[in-house]
């Protein structure tokens, strides 16, 4: 049983339409894994049924040895996300945001707002805490979800294009705090079709029209070529 | 307290708190029933004359009849109105943190029911001492006794807007669903007018109206305020209550509905 994210056999399709078709990869713990795909690849349907957000007809997800399928509670409960599209509530403030979701994952109330503390801590948002998210610029906004997404202490982190929308010093701060949190022993999926967001140290798996066409690190997949090149080479699409 | 009920907690709080960020939705709320009482009922009065019906032991104003009709519509608005934020929060994305939460998603879906519930249930009473204040009165008891009636009637129009918002693809589709919905189903009812003067001009809709279920949440409003139980209207609106939160959950069930097609 591994403590960190295993996909096996997982089809599905909307109507006639295959979105996903025997998608297998798993995600030790410790490691920074890049979904690497172009528009259309199937990354969103597969982020939504690694949170249930969908159920798989086929296939087998578990995350930190719990099966999605028959112990939902408790995968859940090890599973951090950060959607694409942001999920702050902009009228509340970054506190009240936090503290929202840490009830909604059941934490104990005399625990929240440690937790709250702590996870701001880390994403240096602090003081920021007592601002309402509509005042937030977009970076701001990102880093609150991300601390959001730690609160309660996730094995798996899923990331579905969080960098999407954001300046140049932005995503460079979230990609290496994300990296960060990944050598800290999270094991992290991150969803993207911006090659210059993974390092060639981190696994790489490449989903293209719902299939998995690779998988390895990326550093050894690339070999001399730019990964955007090899990309390219492999999917025909520029990422 | 566990944390079934601290997630139950937070989803109410949360309700609360847009809410109280959303004035300008409670005064519409309140302005909406205000109109219908204290302009339409005025110019209509004079042209529907009322016989004494049940629970009404005497002759009545037209705004006394109407006062239970207009609680009951501030639910129903209010029932779309918070499906309305579920299907903008599935758009804008929130909608997807309430559901990955551990907790089953049933209890989710009711927890937010409930929070929409109470707030209803608060304008209704702003509503009905705004009517005090200008003499149309109901028994003293009957504030109190119409309380369970309010609550079953916010649950049961709360939960058609949680089975309409998990069949609405966008928000754009809600505008001829709210029209398809709120104006038949109130004015198909007896909120306005007693079903045996609809019956005067068509039979058929008299029947039609029979078997609307906001008629039940109006007549078992109506007698609540009035401290007696229509039972045929409670088991009216009992079992709507259910059949509605049963498909809501299952509109919500991710093996199909909402977001098979909507991710």
């Amino acid at each position: 049983m591994t403590t960190g994210l295993t996909v096996n056999d997982l089809s599905f399709h909307y109507g006639a339409k295959q979105a996903l078709d025997d998608v297998v990869f798993d995600v030790a713990p410790g490691t920074f894994c890049a979904l690497l795909g172009p528009n259309g690849a199937g990354k969103s349907t597969l982020i939504a049924l690694l949170t249930r957000l969908l159920v798989a007809p086929q296939g087998e997800i578990t995350v930190a040895g719990h099966d999605m399928r028959r112990e939902s509670r408790r995968a859940l409960g090890k599973l951090g996300v950060v959607f694409q599209q942001s999920t702050l509530d902009l009228n509340l403030s970054v506190r009240q945001n936090l503290a929202y979701f840490a009830a909604l994952q059941g934490l104990p109330k005399s625990e929240i707002p440690g937790r709250i503390d702590a996870a701001l801590d880390q994403l240096d948002m602090r003081h920021r805490a007592e601002e309402k998210a509509r005042d937030l610029n977009g970076g701001h906004r990102r880093r609150t979800e991300l601390a959001r997404s730690l609160i309660h202490d996730p094995h798996v982190l899923l990331l579905d294009e969080p960098t999407v929308g954001l300046d140049a010093a932005s995503r460079q701060g979230i990609t290496d705090h994300v990296h960060d949190l990944a050598r800290t022993g999270l094991c992290v999926l991150w969803t993207t079709h911006l090659t210059d967001e993974v390092r060639d140290g981190d696994d790489l798996v490449v989903l293209h029209k719902g299939r998995i066409i690779h998988r390895g690190t990326a550093g050894a997949a690339r070999g001399d070529q730019t990964l955007s090149d090899w990309f390219l080479s492999r999917t025909g699409e520029v990422a | 307290m566990t944390g079934t009920f601290r997630v139950a907690n937070a989803i109410i709080a949360r309700e609360f708190l847009r809410f109280v960020h959303q004035r300008e939705r409670f005064i519409a709320a309140l302005v909406r029933p205000l109109v219908w009482l204290l302009i339409f009922a005025a110019g209509f009065r004079a042209a529907l004359g009322l016989s004494i019906i049940p629970p009404y032991q005497t002759y009545i104003t037209y705004e006394t009849y109407i006062v239970p009709g207009l609680c009951a519509m501030v639910l129903l608005f209010n029932g779309m109105q918070s499906s309305l934020s579920l299907v903008y929060d599935r758009e804008m994305g929130s909608m997807r943190l309430l559901l990955t939460s551990p907790f089953p998603r049933w209890w989710l879906l009711i927890c937010r029911l409930f929070g929409a519930t109470i707030i209803s249930v608060l304008q209704v009473y702003t509503f009905l001492a705004i009517a005090a204040a200008f003499g149309i009165t109901m028994p003293t008891w009957g504030y109190l006794a119409v309380l369970p009636s309010l609550i079953l009637g916010g649950l049961m129009l709360g939960g058609l807007g949680l089975v309409l918002s998990s069949f609405i693809k966008q928000l754009e589709n809600f505008a001829g669903v709210m029209n398809f919905v709120i104006f038949p189903m109130f004015f198909m009812s007896s909120a306005l007018y007693p079903l045996w003067k609809m019956a005067e001009s068509s039979p058929l809709l008299r029947d039609i109206c029979a078997l609307n279920p906001f008629t039940y949440a109006v007549e078992l409003i109506r007698f609540s305020l009035y401290l007696q139980v229509n039972w045929t209207a409670l088991a009216w609106v009992v079992g709507s209550t259910f059949v509605f939160c049963a498909l809501a959950i299952w509109g919500y069930d991710p093996a199909r509905g909402l977001m098979k097609r909507k991710t």
